[in-house]
């Protein structure tokens, strides 16, 4: 690891002040366990690092039936998976957080970090940039082994998948980011906080650099509301999801009133699939609904050559949250 | 030894089950609460004063030619000490991640700075990693001459059923939690220090001495201990070498090599892949008959050999041909088992494949066969059977292709296997005091198996002493010279010269207490703590009292292997069986249970040798389900040297083992045979067999990942073909 000079902040306002303007220079310190890697990788190389744990209103978790769900972006995943409100109302959440297998990790990593963790492309992580081309400008992706790639949204020029397990099930319950910059704090939908790289100059994410999630905010959950997680994942042990599904639906006398459908490991960002959720809506949810939800999310999922196993693999994510969802809502 | 004249050759055996207390016992680790508590140095854990710490520029093409390098801003930095090139200008790197220099400086980030200062430019040069398709691998393909036993034509002519499959496994890496490295340091001139993680503690002065200028003699090794070989660790591996140089150029400051996690999975491990397309020939009932393969695969640049196939059956009718794929990887190194897993993979894949074809149990196929297996046939069959009751096969099985409902499919499979584990050239000094306190000493290592814990019970065992009255010094060439741990070796070695020498020392004790009990030597014997004479215990001594007697002298007495009496011998015999449910809509699959039931002759200590068992099954499931070292098609590199995508199992997925060791007269008289390495051959075609039982069709290649057991499915069959 390269030398850096350490700062620990305890206001949002001085944590912004530290960071530079331009990506490269800075970054910000949660619970390391993504940025220490990338920096023995030498995939980043910041001569700052701004500890942002010391802040203490970047802390803690809090629900009230009102208002819903304020996560701090400090606050580890094991205290969201120890919040009895959490795991109340919001089941597709825990269940996702329950999936990062590691306790280790789950008592350091922070909710921020879970949602602005880098992807774990191994050609980007070992520093062949997010776009992963080779000095001839070739896609190191589509020449070389993608059997961990994206199956959707991978038109390019990014092929890596989003690797937060939280981001899809905050999506599929509309959550969204409150961020904090030189300009104050604005708000992002969780939904559009992801973006697809265009450049290698550009992040994965809407932050400037100089800019930090502050709190996730997730609304309270309407009367009816049934929501589940499903991931299929290779180990038991620590590992990541190959395909993982969140869906929060709205039932009314057994309909489907609204739906939301977020798929996850499939591509660059959270995928949302409306084509899913136009399937289910309206419907009475059964194996075939279940199914026919599953077939549209991944009607247009393309193989990059060795991760067309990944469409069954959503496919069957996508049905089994469904299914889990309605299952368990019921009791 | 001279001084026991008297003795016949006879007498060097292992005591009788009623004259051990400790021998076959379930003993924990002598050095278990060192290690939970950590205080166990492993080489990783050395810091010597003034220690320096080195670092390996490594080169990231998989094929290429140095065309200049450029050593001299990295010499010129603060804290550099040492820079050391060990390629040069035209030199071809035959695999990514090959050593192309050297550096030591004060700590690891100037060391880092160092290498990133290093100037290299290199030509690439066209690579060749793809190890599945002999066609496509032109004059990379290098095959050997076809091997024929009886009469294969005339054998498939005769044959009632024919059955051709394809299976294999490929490249993993060794993966060892301690990575290989070392600490070397130079005291004085000519004198060198070295603490390195290694498998062969009185090996290493030897590799050494030439390419230092340094008569072995003056090179020290130390070890306490290990954490993890599996066969990678016997040499002091060019990266040691350089930290001697590097220590040497710093003016003999210690310098400290260990490797990084990337590098160790990309350099200092390979276990070979090996794909081959088998025919196996039977009659209606079962009775196998004829044997053809045609195998390939790599281990790197050095061409692969061939298997021994077919596996532990000596089919009658053979025809066998090898192609050794050569590609730009790191050197293959011995892997738990070298070539075994392989091997068995292929042929109890095959048989498998034959059983389902005849509609038959495999496990009856096996028996029907066994008396291919020669020697050990009865010992197979008397395993299959016990392995059958602990997996309660005939209730469980049923034919291939589980008939319920629903996604999750459950299966069995069994395989078997052998190995021939007999211990290696071992010396070993030990010394009784006047106070009565016993050390062993041997230049030996504790791979992890509990070697230390072993020789203390055979040692207290022979004395008649408990255990803790035996203190056990390994891990420095100073001791008498030992083998390294390689083979399944060890145990058979250290326990066979630590028998003899605490025999002799014995009957050096007899002759000197004999006159004070007015007794012949011959009528004495060691019991708990005492030397007595045999059939009368009132004529007894405490040992301390004899031990009086050696008048202030400690008496040192060498034990060897080999050596007179034979108390070890070679010839493992295992089986296992596999239970296993699999999604066939994700392709994921689960171990349920695994069953080993494993001979190794005589057994030392009971818990130890069930901990090999259940340690090999859990590497074996890793490798059937998990392990890839992946090589990159464009750039050449290892896309996985990290312990995120290299997947290792863990305890959640290793399901249920049962482990049932093999005793008593029959397995006593054979002595004492290696263990560490036959518990890890059958897991790969144990767990093959049970998802083709589960699911249907053949997955040929491991590891059973979603997508190859996706494909088989989608194929209807996988390799699996009518013939
Ligand atoms: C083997 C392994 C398996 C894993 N499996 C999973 C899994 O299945 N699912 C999953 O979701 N995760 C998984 N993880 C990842 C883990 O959840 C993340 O590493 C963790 O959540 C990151 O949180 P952190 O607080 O440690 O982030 P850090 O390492 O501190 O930061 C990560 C990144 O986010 C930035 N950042 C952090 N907080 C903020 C903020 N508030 N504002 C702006 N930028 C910020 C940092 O600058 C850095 O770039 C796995 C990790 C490992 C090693």
């Amino acid at each position: 690891m390269r030398a850096f000079e350490y700062v620990s902040p305890t206001t949002k306002e001085q944590a912004v002040a530290l960071l530079a303007s331009k990506w490269g220079e800075t970054e910000v310190l949660a619970g390391g366990t993504d940025l220490l890697a990338l920096m023995k990788d030498d995939v980043v190389r910041p001569r700052r690092v701004v500890n942002i744990k010391e802040i203490a209103e970047l802390r803690g978790i809090s629900f009230s039936p009102r208002a819903g769900l304020r996560l701090g972006a400090t606050a580890t995943l094991e205290e969201l998976l120890a919040h009895p409100d959490v795991a109340r109302h919001y089941p597709a959440l825990v269940q996702a957080a329950l999936g990062i297998t590691s306790p280790q990790i789950r008592n350091m990593g922070t909710i921020g970090g879970d949602l602005c963790q880098r992807p774990r492309c191994w050609y980007f992580r070992a520093g062949f940039g997010l776009l992963a081309r080779d000095e001839t400008g070739r896609s190191l992706v589509l020449e070389g082994d993608n059997r961990y790639h994206a199956i959707l949204g991978n038109e390019g020029p990014a092929y890596f998948v989003n690797p937060s397990s939280l981001a899809p099930a905050l999506i599929a319950y509309g959550a969204r980011l409150r961020i904090f910059g030189p300009r104050g704090t604005r708000e992002v939908p969780v939904e559009r906080f992801f973006r697809i790289p265009q450049t290698e100059a550009e992040r994965e994410y809407d932050l400037q650099p100089n800019e930090i999630v502050t709190e996730v905010l997730v609304p309270p959950p309407p009367a009816g509301m049934v929501s589940a997680t499903y991931e299929v994942r290779h180990r038991e042990a620590l590992d990541w999801p190959l395909a993982t599904a969140s869906v929060a639906l709205v039932l009314d006398g057994g309909r489907v009133r609204s739906a939301r459908v977020v798929l996850g490991q499939v591509a660059p960002i959270p995928w949302p699939s409306p084509e899913a959720e136009r399937a289910l809506v309206g419907k009475t949810v059964t194996t075939e609904v279940a199914q026919a939800a599953a077939d549209a999310a991944l009607q247009k999922a393309r193989s990059l050559g060795k991760n067309g196993y990944k469409i069954q693999l959503a496919r069957v994510a996508v049905r089994r949250a469904i299914e889990r969802a309605v299952q368990e809502g019921a009791r | 030894m001279a001084e026991r004249n008297r003795v016949e050759v006879a007498e060097y055996k292992w005591p009788e089950p009623e004259r051990r207390r400790l021998i076959g016992t379930r003993v924990s680790r002598v050095d278990g609460p060192e290690k939970v508590t950590g205080r166990a140095k492993y080489t990783y854990d050395v810091n010597r004063p003034g220690m320096l710490a080195g670092k390996i520029l490594r080169c990231p093409h998989a094929h290429a030619r140095i065309v200049r390098l450029d050593t001299s801003a990295a010499e010129k930095m603060p804290g550099v000490r040492a820079v050391l090139p060990l390629k040069k200008v035209g030199d071809e790197i035959l695999w990514a991640g090959d050593e192309v220099v050297a550096v030591a400086a004060v700590d690891e980030p100037t060391a880092e700075d160092a290498i990133r200062a290093i100037v290299v430019e290199y030509e690439k040069l066209p690579h060749y990693v793809l190890d599945t398709d002999p066609k496509a691998a032109g004059e990379r393909a290098r095959p050997t001459a076809e091997q024929i036993e009886g009469d294969p034509d005339a054998a498939f002519r005769e044959a009632e059923v024919v059955v051709e499959g394809v299976y294999g496994m490929p490249l993993i890496t060794h993966c060892c939690l301690e990575a290989h490295g070392s600490v070397v340091e130079w005291e004085g001139e000519n004198q060198v220090l070295v603490h390195i993680s290694t498998q062969a503690v009185s090996g290493i002065a030897g590799q050494m001495a030439g390419p230092l200028g340094v008569p072995a003699s003056n090179i020290r090794v130390k070890q306490d201990h290990i954490g993890g070989g599996f066969g990678s660790k016997f040499s002091p591996d060019s990266w040691g070498i350089a930290a001697a140089r590097l220590s040497k150029m710093a003016g003999g400051r210690p310098v400290k090599i260990m490797l990084e996690r990337d590098a160790e999975l990309m350099v200092a491990g390979a276990r070979p892949s090996y794909y081959g397309r088998v025919r196996v020939g039977a009659k209606r009932d079962g009775t196998v008959i004829a044997w053809e393969s045609e195998t390939w695969g790599t281990g790197g640049i050095p061409p692969t050999s061939a298997l021994p196939l077919p596996y532990v059956l000596r089919i009658p009718n053979q025809r066998k041909r090898h192609i050794a794929i050569v590609t730009n990887s790191g050197p293959a190194r011995a892997w738990r088992a070298p070539l075994h897993p392989q091997a068995c993979l292929l042929t109890m894949a095959a048989l498998d494949d034959l059983a389902a074809e005849l509609r038959m149990d495999p496990l009856d196929l096996l028996l029907k066969n066994i008396g291919l297996a020669g020697e050990r046939a009865d010992v197979y069959r008397e395993e299959l059977q016990i392995a059958a009751e602990l997996m309660e096969w005939k209730k469980k099985w049923h034919p291939r292709g589980d008939p319920s409902p629903g996604p999750i499919k459950r299966g069995l499979g069994v395989s078997i296997h052998t190995w021939p584990g007999r211990g290696h050239a071992c010396r070993c000094d030990l010394t009784i005091y006047p106070d009565g306190s016993v050390e062993v000493k041997l230049g030996s290592q504790d791979l992890g198996t509990g070697t230390r814990t072993a020789i203390a019970i055979v040692v207290a065992d022979t004395l008649g002493l408990p255990l803790d009255a035996v203190r056990v010094r390994i891990g420095d060439n100073q001791y008498p010279p030992a083998g390294g741990s390689g083979g399944s070796t060890t145990i058979g070695g250290v326990s066979s010269a630590a028998r003899r020498a605490a025999l002799d020392a014995l009957d050096q004790m007899f002759a000197r207490v004999a006159p004070l009990l007015n007794a012949a030597p011959e009528q004495l014997e060691a019991w708990e703590g005492r030397i007595r004479v045999k059939g009368d215990p009132s004529r007894s001594i405490a040992w301390e009292q004899a031990c009086a007697r050696l008048n202030g002298m400690p008496l040192t007495v060498r034990g060897e292997n080999p050596g007179p009496g034979e108390l070890t011998t070679a010839g493992a015999a295992g089986v296992q069986m596999a239970d296993v449910s699999v999604d066939i809509e994700t392709g994921i699959v689960r171990i349920n249970k695994m069953v080993a039931v494993q001979d190794c002759g005589l057994i030392i200590n009971m818990k130890t040798a069930e901990s090999q068992c259940y340690g090999g099954m859990i590497m074996g499931i890793s490798y059937a389900l998990f392990e890839e070292k992946i090589l990159d098609p464009v750039t050449g590199r290892m896309l996985n040297p990290n312990m995120e995508f290299y997947k290792l199992a863990g305890l959640a997925d290793v399901g249920e083992l049962v482990v049932h060791m093999m005793t008593g007269e029959k397995y006593d008289r054979r002595g004492v045979i290696g263990l560490g390495e036959p518990p890890v051959i059958s897991p790969g075609a144990a767990i093959s067999n049970a998802v083709a039982n589960a699911i249907g069709v053949r997955v040929p290649f491991l590891p059973l990942t979603p997508d190859r057991v996706l494909d088989a499915l989608a194929k209807k069959g996988g390799s699996h073909a009518r013939v």
